[in-house]
């Protein structure tokens, strides 16, 4: 695919990505019949918590996709879902510390020390706030070689993520243990490709 | 003074709230993948049960009670599926007459009774009691109810009955939930003889001066206001008098986790969350959180109940 055409696929991928907000809002407002429900504060929590981790398996997705289908273009739309991944843990983030936790830095600052769902999650949340900041064309040259290492990031952080998810969860584990089998064959398919290229390397060398 | 000619305690502070259905319910499904779906509440045919004959009782709580749609679409009720709207959606057509009880154990009259031998000798009481979930959200309820005791005492037990034990329904087909092993079914829970024979604990059998609905533990559930919601078992079809503690479901899941007295206490913690404090349901979007009572500000009633007992250790 051309660069042009690229360009112009931003456009609608862009605003798919935005129906998720625009659903919540409207539940918030109360549109459409929407609502958020007899919780609100836990549902908010709920929504934005696993539209970023949606959006993280999706950017994770990206590369493997590239690979299976030989589209090359497709690492051009990378960064966009990585940083609505981040767009929305932010909301997910500010949800639980300024609606359900009304900014009291007391209770939260207890929670991330003694709550280990909560550790898991904010730890991750703070991996990729570094992504998110150096994501920029400037960042990537300035860091160089660098600026890969530090993306690899990304692996940690969805596992966490998917952690925390899994911890808060009290007896039924089936939806944490389906983004758990998704998260490990994409990250799977990784090591398995690893794995191969390194053998080829060894096989391929004079003895 | 029966419901015909009286006006019930909650008709003064919340009847717009009563007779004001939620929006919500009108929302049309829209499915947009999973997680969006589960965000529309699809409109279930719903009947609201009959009504019951009721008298009043003195020790309600004045706190506003809430709506008859938060009270019946937002419940843990597994059996039926563990999303809170799942027993709303679920448990519509589940069918409780007839229904029996089976009463052994330490007792002179076990055997057993149909739903009518049960609660046909008993004053039904309208009882608003605030309720607090072990997920650290609460409610206030106008249950319909007598006092557990005064049928316990109908099966004579004898010096041996240290504890009840109490059993769901075990019966996959007519309860979804069941057919995946999230809990082990079935359901059990129990107490000790001085915790059933209080006069706070009561067996429900209705809620708003109506029948139980399907979805809150039809037809009769327990109901132990200074305990975390989960202790106040649903569907009961078992009740048993025992010399040695029952074992209890969440405490046999995650025994760290909940404990066999699981009074509500803000200054023991879920080992993953605080319960300090609570989300009143329905209080909105922006209200905030509300301290947590000791015994769920039951425990001027119940507190000697643990007299001399570590409630840390014996959680």
């Amino acid at each position: 695919m051309k660069a042009k055409h690229v360009r112009l696929l931003k456009v609608p991928v862009f605003g798919l990505s935005l129906i998720p907000l625009a659903i919540l809002v409207a539940e918030i407002l109360g549109l459409w019949g929407l609502s958020l429900g007899t919780n609100p504060v836990e549902a908010l929590i709920h929504f934005t918590g696993t539209w970023g981790l949606n959006f993280l398996l999706i950017t994770l997705a990206i590369t493997p996709l590239r690979r299976l289908t030989g589209q090359a273009w497709l690492v051009r739309f990378r960064r966009m879902f990585g940083l609505f991944a981040y767009f929305y843990l932010v909301l997910h983030f500010l949800s639980y510390a300024g609606i359900d936790q009304r900014f009291a830095l007391g209770f939260i600052l207890e929670d991330i020390a003694d709550r280990p769902y909560i550790t898991l999650g904010f730890t991750a949340f703070l991996m990729l706030s570094a992504l998110a900041l150096t994501s920029t064309r400037g960042m990537v040259r300035r860091l160089g070689p660098r600026w890969k290492k530090l993306h690899r990031l990304v692996y940690p952080a969805a596992i966490l993520g998917v952690w925390h998810y899994y911890w808060l969860v009290k007896a039924d584990l089936l939806e944490p243990l389906l983004y758990a089998a998704g998260l490990a064959l994409l990250l799977g398919m990784r090591a398995w490709w690893r794995w191969r290229q390194r053998r080829a390397a060894a096989s391929s060398s004079p003895a | 003074m029966t419901s015909k000619n009286r006006i019930r305690a909650w008709e003064i502070t919340s009847e717009s709230n009563y007779l004001n259905r939620r929006d919500f319910l009108r929302g049309s499904g829209i499915a947009l993948g999973g997680a969006l779906a589960a965000t529309a509440l699809p409109r279930v045919a719903e009947a609201r049960p009959p009504e019951l004959e009721t008298v009043a009782w003195p020790g309600s709580t004045d706190e506003a009670p809430n709506s008859w749609e938060d009270i019946t679409t937002y419940n843990n009720f597994y059996e039926f599926g563990t999303a809170k709207e799942d027993p709303y959606r679920n448990a519509q057509d589940f069918v409780t007459r007839p229904w029996t009880v089976r009463v052994s154990g330490e007792c002179d009259r076990p055997g057993d009774y149909a739903y009518e031998d049960i609660v046909k000798p008993h004053t039904l009481e309208d009882r608003v009691y605030r309720h607090r979930c072990v997920e650290a959200w609460s409610m206030v309820v106008p249950w319909v109810g007598f006092p557990l005791g005064d049928l316990l005492k109908r099966f004579e037990p004898n010096s041996n009955a240290k504890y009840v034990a109490f059993k769901t329904l075990y019966d996959p087909d007519r309860m979804p939930g069941q057919r995946r092993p999230v809990l082990r079914w079935p359901y059990r829970e129990g107490l000790t003889i001085e915790e059933a024979m209080h006069p706070l604990t009561i067996l429900s059998v209705g809620v708003y001066g109506r029948e139980m609905p399907n979805q809150k533990g039809a037809p009769m559930r327990l109901v132990v206001p200074w305990k975390y919601g989960f202790k106040g078992i649903k569907s009961i079809v078992e009740i048993e008098f025992t010399q040695r503690r029952p074992r209890t479901s969440w405490n046999m899941s995650a025994s760290r986790e909940y404990g066999f007295y699981s009074n509500v206490n803000p200054e023991v913690d879920h080992p993953r969350w605080s319960q300090a404090r609570e989300r009143r349901i329905g209080a909105g979007l922006f209200a905030p959180k509300q301290p947590t009572l000791m015994f769920n500000g039951y425990g001027e009633e119940v507190a000697h109940l643990y007299a001399g007992l570590d409630l840390r250790k014996n959680y």
